[in-house]
């Protein structure tokens, strides 16, 4: 180590991942559906991806976390993106590539993917 | 990236109620259902908890896991890790609430916690000072080389109120600055980790949990006074930490975090360690430099105060591990945070260990001033099975004993000196009803008479003589006179050694002696103990009308000293009685009281 900008960036690096082990800064969750039928579904790779891209793009206020069956199913993998003060959003039927496009669009910058939702499938 | 970490205390005591084999079998497990790469496994220092070892904490989710056994890692690992289901039966009781589970922050034994000195320990590997760089680790050492001179150094210490935490809260900027201003071709830091009060253990639980925040805080204090050079001076009782300094220092050494020219500022700064063996007296200031330099450990006359003679003659600085741990925190924050916690004379937090009668025996830390009744009933849960609180001791064997009428006072250095006790290194130790004080003061005697290093005669044989005069009393042989003699002895004692030691040694007999004199006299006019623990004052009996008769007793007395035939009541015969208890323990019928 030489110099104080190699300091920093192990320190960015580092921080990305310890902030994990920070309850507090949490103010959005995103909870992924991890029973049995989100299992076989292919619920891991979706929650490996968001949490994988929450991580790397510094996102600290998001906690990725996993549950049990939520009771629906059918219309898994489920991720659902609970904000304090809003309506969760319950997101159905996803996998790597539209965890990331939820990441980008709705994590980042806020815009809910309807199509996406449950709502859109029952109908 | 990983999804989870779970991370396991690797303290000293959560090891030795098995966290090793518990991290050892889960690292197996979870490469064995391939969560390899999805899921971190950290070994951290001390959570504080140490009365719910081992402990496992889980991240995202912050499930506080406590008591886990071996057998619970398959289940962790399939239901919470896999599946995403808490183990509902492994949480901590605290965190489990009507609606769901609570987060530990809310829980009473963290609520009322303030962590600085111990802010990574439960959080960080110790072992891997990329995880202590995340935290924002060694930026208070870039920032002092590359943003401020020696003197703002110390005028920030100085501004941010913060004292010596190893007990005698002297100023820590006073004395670098003290330090500083002796010219000299080398000056040395040194840090004091021989911990040696009885039931004391938070230095070790800093040094296992963070070991680096240590090194950094010494480099900074050698920039601060010109010094190129630092000791660590710490017990060999401490394995672990030991340990975890080595890879510390190591580790350091390979970012050239210590070593020449470092951040390139051309500040040299290197730490050697060394291991005490075991002497109490060596946590003294003077009698840790002589142990370091190679000789006996033993004090030697102040002045020349260490900041002008030192270790090895030179200007040297000796502070406490706690006190390090605090430091890179004010250089980040500012003075102004620091000073704007605690009284208005005692800044910041302090760590306590919580031991004795208590239920959440473990460390905590906590504003100063906080009041001593918060800090056993809310943070430490109380006295358990209903007994009254007597007394809590603090400082060890330099402290004293504040009773339950000083319940309310808020803790810093001033308020417990002005009540006889000191704030010692942290050592919180709570007594109840069942303790003896007489007893307890002969305690702490007789360790000082183990301790004392016999080098000045006030200590090594005025220690002795009051250990005898408390141990007579405690046999029933003292009288009135003696509680007089005692506390002339105990001023002679304490003004006329030569070390902290010796003039601290008193103090728990004086303490004792002012709050609990009803003690002393029952031990010396009524020849009972009220406590029921001074063995030569207390007699078993059995109640006849009570006794069946079945014989259990005197089949279990050690002595033979109980007779009696069958289904009649049995008598003890006190001459051949040695107190043992174990029949009024063994009585099925509560016909055994001892007195």
């Amino acid at each position: 180590m030489k110099s104080l900008e190699e300091l920093k960036a192990i320190r960015e690096k580092m921080q990305a991942q310890i902030s994990l082990r920070n309850e507090e800064s949490a103010t959005t969750r995103v909870v992924v559906g991890m029973a049995t039928c989100g299992i076989a579904s292919g619920a891991r790779p979706v929650l490996t991806t968001l949490s994988d891209a929450v991580q790397k793009k510094g996102l600290s206020n998001i906690m990725v976390t996993q549950t049990g069956c939520i009771g629906l199913c059918q219309f898994e993998p489920i991720v659902e993106v609970i904000e304090a003060g809003k309506e969760k959003v319950t997101y159905v039927k996803m996998n790597p590539e539209k965890a990331l496009e939820v990441v980008e669009r709705h994590l980042i910058r806020g815009q809910v993917i309807t199509e996406y939702t449950i709502q859109n499938y029952i109908k | 990236m990983y999804r989870s970490h779970v991370l396991v205390c690797g303290g000293t005591g959560c090891t030795s109620s098995g966290s090793k084999e518990i991290l050892a079998a889960l690292q197996n497990e979870i490469e064995n259902v391939g969560l390899k790469d999805e899921v971190c496994v950290v070994q951290t220092g001390c959570h504080g908890l140490c009365a719910l070892g081992p402990i496992m904490l889980i991240y995202p989710e912050g499930t506080f896991y406590s008591m886990v056994k071996l057998e619970d890692v398959p289940e962790i690992v399939s239901e919470h890790l896999l599946k995403g289901r808490i183990v509902k039966r492994l949480l901590y009781t605290e965190t489990v609430s009507e609606d769901g589970v609570k987060s530990l922050e809310e829980t009473d034994f963290y609520k009322k916690q303030h962590r600085i000195a111990l802010r990574n320990c439960g959080v960080i590997n110790p072992e891997k000072i990329d995880e202590y760089i995340g935290t924002r680790g060694y930026e208070a050492l870039g920032k002092v080389l590359t943003e401020m001179t020696p003197d703002q150094v110390i005028q920030t210490l100085l501004d941010s109120g913060l004292r010596g935490r190893g007990g005698g809260g002297f100023p820590t900027g006073l004395k670098w600055k003290l330090a500083k201003q002796n010219d000299a071709d080398q000056k040395y830091v040194c840090c004091n980790a021989d911990e040696g009060d009885p039931g004391a253990f938070m230095d070790r639980s800093v040094l296992e949990g963070d070991p680096h925040v240590v090194l950094e805080a010494m480099a900074i204090a050698g920039y601060a006074i010109g010094a190129n050079q630092g000791y660590i001076y710490v017990r060999a009782e401490y394995p672990i930490a030991v340990e975890r300094l080595q890879i510390a220092i190591e580790q350091a050494r390979e970012y050239n975090l210590l070593g020449k020219n470092i951040f390139g500022t051309g500040f040299d700064f290197d730490i050697g360690l060394r291991l005490g063996a075991g002497a109490f007296v060596c946590g003294e200031e003077t009698a840790l430099m002589t142990s370091i330099e190679g000789n006996r450990g033993e004090p030697r006359p102040r002045p020349p105060f260490p900041a002008q003679k030192g270790l090895f003659q030179k200007p040297t600085i000796l502070n406490n591990v706690e006190t390090y741990a605090n430091i890179p925190q004010i250089i980040l924050n500012g003075p102004e945070w620091f000073a704007s916690m605690g009284t208005e004379k005692s800044k910041g937090t302090k760590v306590f260990a919580l031991g004795g009668k208590i239920k959440n025996t473990g460390l905590v830390e906590i504003p100063m001033g906080t009041t001593l009744r918060e800090v056993i009933e809310e943070i430490g849960g109380g006295i358990p099975n209903g007994k009254k609180f007597k007394a809590a001791q603090t400082g060890g064997p330099s402290g004293g004993c504040i009773p339950a009428e000083h319940f309310d006072i808020p803790i810093d250095y001033d308020n417990l000196i002005s009540i006889g006790s000191m704030m010692g290194s942290g050592g919180l130790i709570v007594m109840d009803e069942d303790n003896c004080m007489v007893d307890i003061a002969k305690f702490f005697l007789q360790f000082t008479v183990d301790e004392s290093c016999g080098k000045c005669t006030p200590c090594r044989i005025g220690t002795k003589r009051l250990y005898e005069l408390l141990d007579k009393i405690t046999k029933g042989q003292g009288t009135l006179e003696d509680l007089d003699k005692m506390e002339e002895l105990c001023y002679y004692i304490k003004n006329n050694s030569l070390c902290g030691l010796g003039q601290t040694a008193p103090n728990p007999v004086l303490s004792t002696l002012r709050y609990f004199r009803d003690e002393y006299i029952a031990h010396v006019v009524d020849k009972k103990c009220p406590a029921g623990v001074c063995k030569a004052l207390l007699s078993y009996t059995i109640d006849a009308d009570k006794c069946k008769g079945c014989t259990l007793c005197a089949r279990n007395c050690p002595a033979g000293a109980i007779e009696g035939v069958v289904r009649e009541p049995h008598v003890i015969h006190q001459d051949k009685c040695v107190k043992c208890g174990a029949c009024m323990e063994k009585c099925k019928f509560g016909a055994i009281s001892k007195k």
